[in-house]
């Protein structure tokens, strides 16, 4: 069966607008199987898109999209901890966790584990299937290797891989855009919203590095797995993760539903993600086991 | 809650990276030692560094026999397919009677759980659980005993999460400060290969590269400059968060500055905030460091205890790069 594709929720801080026309295209226009939604990174976007919720929940329903609400990366404040809350009233979705503080309020909800989570081996997978999990997408950092040895061993469970966009690598408590805007966190007048594809940091060398989403540090470059499919596949991978940027990502997502597909070359489908997004870097270093900045000839 | 009613329980938790290193810290007045294996289950995998299991039940008798505690860190995240190593970890552990295990891996905690439920389990700060529902539900799920706090709280914070749990918290009081959410940072591995999660490394010392330039010094970890310094200048190590970098019209410290933690004079806070263990860090670190560190520590609590002024100053000489912070603790970020 060829690989099915998930749209991961939005890291990034977009205005409600732009939030709304994104969904409203995604539910109307992309083919994905799966749409994860809600703010993962900063508790203090949420009151700008709260409201936007359950209107896109019910129009990418309507499209056939199998939903997810996403919860915070890093739930401190008593009310980022209650968060959780407002995604279980929300009926006939899944729910993502982004920390694992958020499974006691689950009660027995099936649920789906980020990235963000650190598995890493059967043991760890069968804990979280034990406890409802249904879908777990794997840590970017996570080797080949190391998906291949494990897929054989988690009974079923659905394996996702990280395979488009900047590379959530880090979350911290402090905020370095406002950091870096010399504001402080609770005043930090959302200057996050200034970067639709987080701010790149570069190294005293011009080195592009790595980019900076609020709380969040990204790789500067965007992950491409495109070379990969086969291999992935191969492996027992069953779907694979967009992380949805400023570009076209219906155009994103339908190079990479061609190249699973098999009607596009993996090389023709680099090329054209390439021209859609010339001003990008692409890696894929860590599935190889390498620096996870590099790129390298795909898997076998 | 009282400082008093709290002092009995106080513990000074300091590292050993080598037999040696324990007996110093031992010697040296530590209610506690942690240190591990010699392999990738303990997240400090250096050459050179950790406990053969001889050398292990031997400092573990070492410690007891002088009134000290031993607890011994599994804390990386078994591979996949390759459990044995780590479930041999724990059992090892358990037959050598240390007085707790160290482990972070949701698998590797149910798995020491169910298999040896006599053993004491703290939770490392590898396992982020940084607020009361994701602590309690390891301790409901696993009965962990004690959690090992992430360096990114401050004292109010940790004084909060203290009325919520039932168990100890444990602090990092003194040595290197990381600012991402522990174990869940990949920084390490996107420049050079080598992460902590999977191998117990971080920015680690293979991949550094000193560039001698005209008049400045390069600092480089895997292909990216860290830092840069005129000649002569201190040039700290370049571990990747504390990095000078340009982001927009900006070129500073973006993620932290290169100094390290120093929590001693806020320990009567943390104590009344309700923590019960300090912990230094730097099991990577010579034996006369780890005897230094844990004599001005040692120093530091008694003081406190007896109410008498805390001793400033002996620690200076021994910090990364000769500067400290005391951290999250007293955020002025927030």
């Amino acid at each position: 069966m060829p690989l099915s594709l998930t749209l991961g929720p939005l890291l990034f801080n977009w205005s409600p607008d732009r939030w709304r026309d994104f969904y409203a295209r995604v539910a109307d226009e992309m083919p994905v199987e799966r749409v994860f939604i809600g703010e993962v990174v900063c508790s203090k976007r949420l009151p700008f898109i709260a409201d936007l919720f359950a209107p896109a929940v019910e129009r990418l329903t309507r499209a056939g999209k199998q939903v997810f609400m996403s919860s915070l990366a890093l739930p401190t404040l008593k009310r980022e901890r209650n968060q959780v809350e407002d995604l279980l009233a929300v009926p006939d979705v899944g729910i993502e966790v982004n920390d694992l503080s958020v499974l006691p309020f689950l009660k027995g909800r099936p649920f789906a584990v980020s990235p963000l989570i650190n598995v890493y081996n059967e043991g760890t997978v069968a804990y979280l299937k034990s406890l409802g999990a249904v879908h777990v997408c794997l840590p970017p950092e996570l080797p080949l290797d190391s998906i291949r040895a494990l897929a054989p061993l988690v009974d079923g469970v659905p394996l996702e891989v990280f395979a488009f966009g900047r590379v959530p690598l880090a979350i911290s408590a402090r905020c370095y855009h406002a950091r870096i805007h010399d504001l402080s966190k609770d005043s930090c007048q959302f200057i996050c919203g200034q970067d639709p594809d987080g701010l790149p940091v570069d190294t005293l060398d011009r080195e592009h590095f790595l980019a900076v989403n609020g709380v969040q540090t990204m790789s500067y470059t965007h992950a491409d797995l495109l070379g990969d499919i086969a291999a992935l596949a191969a492996a027992g991978v069953s779907s694979l993760r967009l992380s949805p940027h400023a570009c076209d990502m219906v155009m994103v997502a339908q190079i990479f539903r061609d190249a699973a597909d098999g009607v596009c070359a993996p090389q023709d489908a680099q090329r054209r993600l390439a021209a859609e997004i010339p001003q990008a870097q692409f890696s894929n270093g860590f599935l190889h086991g390498k620096p996870g900045w590099k790129m390298l000839a795909g898997a076998d | 809650m009282t400082v008093g009613k709290r002092l009995d329980k106080v513990e000074l938790v300091c590292p050993a990276g080598t037999p040696a290193a324990l007996r110093a810290a031992v010697n040296a007045g530590a209610d506690t030692v942690y240190c591990g294996f010699a392999d990738e289950t303990n997240a400090r995998n250096f050459p050179g560094l950790n406990f053969s299991r001889k050398e292990m039940s031997e400092s573990i008798a070492f410690a007891h026999g002088h009134g000290a505690k031993v607890l011994v860190a599994v804390n990386t995240f078994p591979r996949a397919g390759r459990p044995e190593l780590w479930h041999q970890a724990v059992a090892d552990v358990a037959a050598m009677k240390a007085d707790a295990i160290i482990v972070a891996d949701l698998g590797l905690l149910a798995y020491a759980a169910e298999k040896h439920p006599e053993l004491r389990l703290h939770l490392s700060v590898q396992a982020a659980a940084a607020n009361p529902d994701g602590i309690n539900f390891y301790v409901e799920r696993f009965r962990v005993r004690r959690v090992v706090l992430p360096r990114v709280l401050t004292v109010s914070e940790i004084a909060a999460i203290n009325r919520e749990i039932d168990c100890e918290t444990e602090v990092f009081v003194y040595g290197g400060l990381c600012v991402m959410a522990e174990g869940r940072c990949s920084l390490s591995s996107y420049a050079t290969g080598l992460s902590p999660n999977m191998n117990g490394v971080c920015s680690p010392p293979g991949a550094v590269a000193y560039v001698e330039k005209e008049r400045e010094l390069v600092s480089r970890l895997g292909d990216f400059t860290i830092n840069r310094a005129g000649k002569g200048s201190p040039m700290p190590y370049p571990t990747l968060c504390k990095g000078r970098f340009c982001a927009g019209k900006v070129t500073s410290h973006i993620f932290e500055d290169p100094a390290s933690l120093d929590a001693s004079e806020l320990i009567p806070q943390l104590i009344a905030a309700g923590a019960t263990a300090f912990k230094i860090e730097g099991r990577q670190r010579s034996r006369s460091y780890t005897d230094a560190v844990v004599r001005a520590f040692r120093a530091a609590v008694d003081a406190v205890a007896t109410g008498a002024p805390i001793p400033t100053g002996m620690l200076a000489s021994l910090s990364e790069g000769g500067s400290t912070t005391r951290g999250a603790y007293q955020k002025t970020w927030r």
